[in-house]
């Protein structure tokens, strides 16, 4: 058993690996095609080459769920009727073309959206089975629980690296026992802690781009949230750092359940358990599909979902 | 490999040679001896005729000379850069005549001496040697002190007020600040003396001196700090929030150290903008020939209340000492900015 997921978790890399780098692609490509008879790498096969954790939520964590919600700013329908299900242990990407409140969704996910001023919604989101909407409750608890990486990595500027990844715990005031610790913790777990072991006290500005948003993902575990929100996290990266912060996510994902929107298709596939497909036609955005990842590119139920998987639109 | 790497030398091809400054350099002589020759034949007479001639022949030259070498747009964009020039030497000719004036006579009189001594046993006519005006600038440190101490808070919280927490009031708070920003010094000096002498009964002191400057300062302080805290991207808001950080923590702990230093400068601004206040500082120190080391009671001098003093007195040695108090309040202005400086960049901030 436990070397067949040995292999099969190579041959993931492999499969990743080859839709990052094009020319190391084509030798992986043999090699698996040899072994998997994978002929080609279209998204359907890769969503399908990696053995998605299905459907089995951890004893006693329900995760999030968000059912029913709308969104409004000012005037303006910007989310209709979303209702979704994310769990503990699991990948889930959110796909779709821009303008069609992804984000939005996400930040509801939460309670970023209230500071949009003209902002408003209706539905719930539970966590735990508890509305995070609901009056009374305390909101710098929920994001805590909630953690979220933005679009731009925005490392803070007056912080060195170690302060930045410690930043979370003492924003929220929260004891450090063994910071040292926690620190090389977190840093491993993002994947960036032998690029800045020996550099801990410069300042986080003099990162690159994909360290910096390696450094803010970081910093969001410290604080060891149950849900990742990943706003298009590699949207300002190259491949290179695209890669790492994918691997990231896949290990991550054992301990927390991760939602992450992102434009690349291929980033979807790769790294997801399961996919929405969100499309506003003029209207409001909806939720048109949601499955596992598999179905969403290999078999989707909706004729737009597959217009949009396929490349025919969008 | 290696021997045509070192036979490649760096080179700045984009630098100006000497054969493209000489054109220039025969346009710019052009201009001044046809300056000398239009001064000389016409009636424009004196230094202003000559340097409006100046003016006048640099535009038509520059002008000239690029539309013979280039085209219209080159010419264009020559006319321009003289006028640009222009400009900052107007900026930069009086300031620098300015300080040549304070250093000429401000300097004659300098000794440190000067910073051991008051003017309460000294007679104006007295030289220059003798007496100092130590008290002067206890004076103003005390009452500049102060007026920092209040305004630096109240100014920076306002700006809070307007950027972060955008309260409900925050553009009537803005209109309050701009408006107080217009009102002449004196009558800050004057609402301090209504207030808090008159009605509440204080006499002259050096905290009435500093109420009066807080009030000019807190406008500078607040409007400058507004304008940094605008700067301050949101995403940082945003990344301190969702992290689970109130929005005192955030404020605290990311927003005004990223501002650092833009807030040290909007202090700065505030320091320069009382610093020199004589008219204010008439109606609520009542000024002092001795030395004064209570804040609280008494009568105090101050370094332009000292200048003011000793330019009315109007004898030739009290004038001097006038130009002296001017020069010294240059150099602790000059020192202050500088360590101010120094402080707010010393740690962070080095990207």
């Amino acid at each position: 058993m436990s070397t067949t997921d040995g292999t099969n978790t190579n041959n993931d890399r492999e499969e990743r690996m080859s839709q990052v780098t094009g020319k190391q692609g084509n030798i992986n490509k043999d090699r698996s095609a040899a072994k998997h008879t994978v002929a080609t790498h279209s998204l359907s096969d890769v969503a399908s080459a990696r053995r998605a954790k299905i459907g089995q939520p951890t004893a006693g964590s329900t995760g999030l769920e968000a059912r029913g919600v709308h969104a409004w700013f000012g005037k303006k329908h910007v989310l209709e009727d979303i209702s979704m299900d994310f769990f503990s242990g699991t990948v889930t990407a959110l796909i779709g073309p821009s303008g069609c409140g992804k984000s939005t969704f996400i930040r509801i996910l939460n309670r970023m959206h209230e500071f949009i001023p003209t902002a408003s919604l209706a539905g719930q989101v539970l966590l735990d089975g508890k509305d995070v909407y609901e009056p009374g409750v305390d909101v710098t608890k929920i994001r805590l629980r909630v953690g979220m990486v933005f679009q731009k990595p925005n490392p803070f500027p007056s912080m060195t690296i170690k302060e930045n990844v410690l930043s979370g715990l003492r924003l929220a005031q929260i004891k450090i026992e063994n910071a040292d610790e926690l620190l090389e913790s977190c840093l491993r777990r993002a994947g960036l802690w032998d690029e800045v072991k020996d550099r801990l006290n410069e300042y986080g500005g003099a990162l690159s781009g994909g360290q910096q948003q390696r450094l803010c993902i970081a910093r969001s575990l410290a604080v060891n949230p149950q849900v990742l929100l990943m706003d298009e996290p590699c949207s300002a990266l190259d491949p290179g750092s695209t890669l790492r912060i994918e691997e990231t996510v896949r290990e991550l994902s054992a301990s927390m359940s991760i939602v992450i929107v992102t434009h690349n298709m291929q980033q979807a596939a790769r790294v997801s358990d399961y996919t929405g497909f969100f499309l506003s036609d003029g209207g409001p955005g909806r939720l048109i599909e949601i499955g596992t990842t598999e179905e969403i590119f290999t078999n989707p139920k909706q004729q737009r979902t597959e217009d949009y998987v396929s490349g025919r639109f969008g | 490999m290696s021997q045509t790497l070192t036979a490649v030398k760096p080179s700045r091809p984009w630098k100006i040679t000497p054969k493209q400054v000489l054109p220039d350099l025969l346009g710019a002589i052009f201009t001044v001896a046809a300056t000398f020759a239009i001064v000389a034949i016409s009636p424009l007479k004196g230094k202003l005729g000559f340097v409006l001639t100046l003016i006048f022949m640099a535009i038509i030259t520059a002008t000239a000379v690029s539309w013979i070498r280039r085209d219209r747009k080159a010419a264009m964009n020559s006319t321009t850069t003289v006028l640009v020039y222009i400009a900052a030497a107007f900026v930069i000719v009086p300031l620098i005549s300015v300080i040549y004036e304070i250093v000429k006579l401000g300097s004659v009189g300098f000794s440190f001496g000067i910073f051991t001594d008051d003017m309460a046993e000294t007679s104006s006519e007295s030289p220059l040697t003798e007496g100092g005006l130590l008290h002067a600038v206890i004076g103003t440190a005390y009452i500049v002190t102060f007026a920092t101490l209040l305004a630096t808070p109240i100014g920076i919280l306002t700006a809070l007020y307007i950027v972060e927490v955008k309260g409900r009031f925050a553009g009537l708070v803005r209109f309050f600040v701009q408006a107080m920003s217009g009102v002449p010094s004196i009558v800050a000096g004057l609402f301090i003396f209504a207030v808090w002498m008159i009605q509440l009964g204080n006499a002259y002191s050096g905290i009435a001196g500093g109420f009066a400057l807080t009030v000019l300062m807190i406008p500078t302080v607040a409007r400058t700090s507004e304008e940094v805290l605008k700067l301050i991207p949101q995403d940082l808001r945003e990344a301190g929030l969702a992290l689970g950080a109130t929005q005192w923590r955030t404020v605290a702990m990311v927003i005004i150290p990223a501002a650092r230093s833009g807030l040290v400068t909007a202090i700065i601004l505030g320091v320069a903008r009382v610093v020199g206040e004589t008219a204010p500082l008439l109606l609520t120190v009542g000024g002092a020939d001795a030395i004064n080391l209570n804040p609280s009671q008494g009568n105090m001098s101050a370094i332009p209340y000292y200048v003011w003093k000793n330019l009315l007195i109007g004898n030739e040695n009290s004038i001097s000492r006038a130009w002296l108090g001017v020069f010294v309040l240059m150099i602790l202005v000059l020192i202050i900015f500088t360590l101010a400086r120094y402080f707010s960049t010393a740690r962070g901030n080095k990207k």
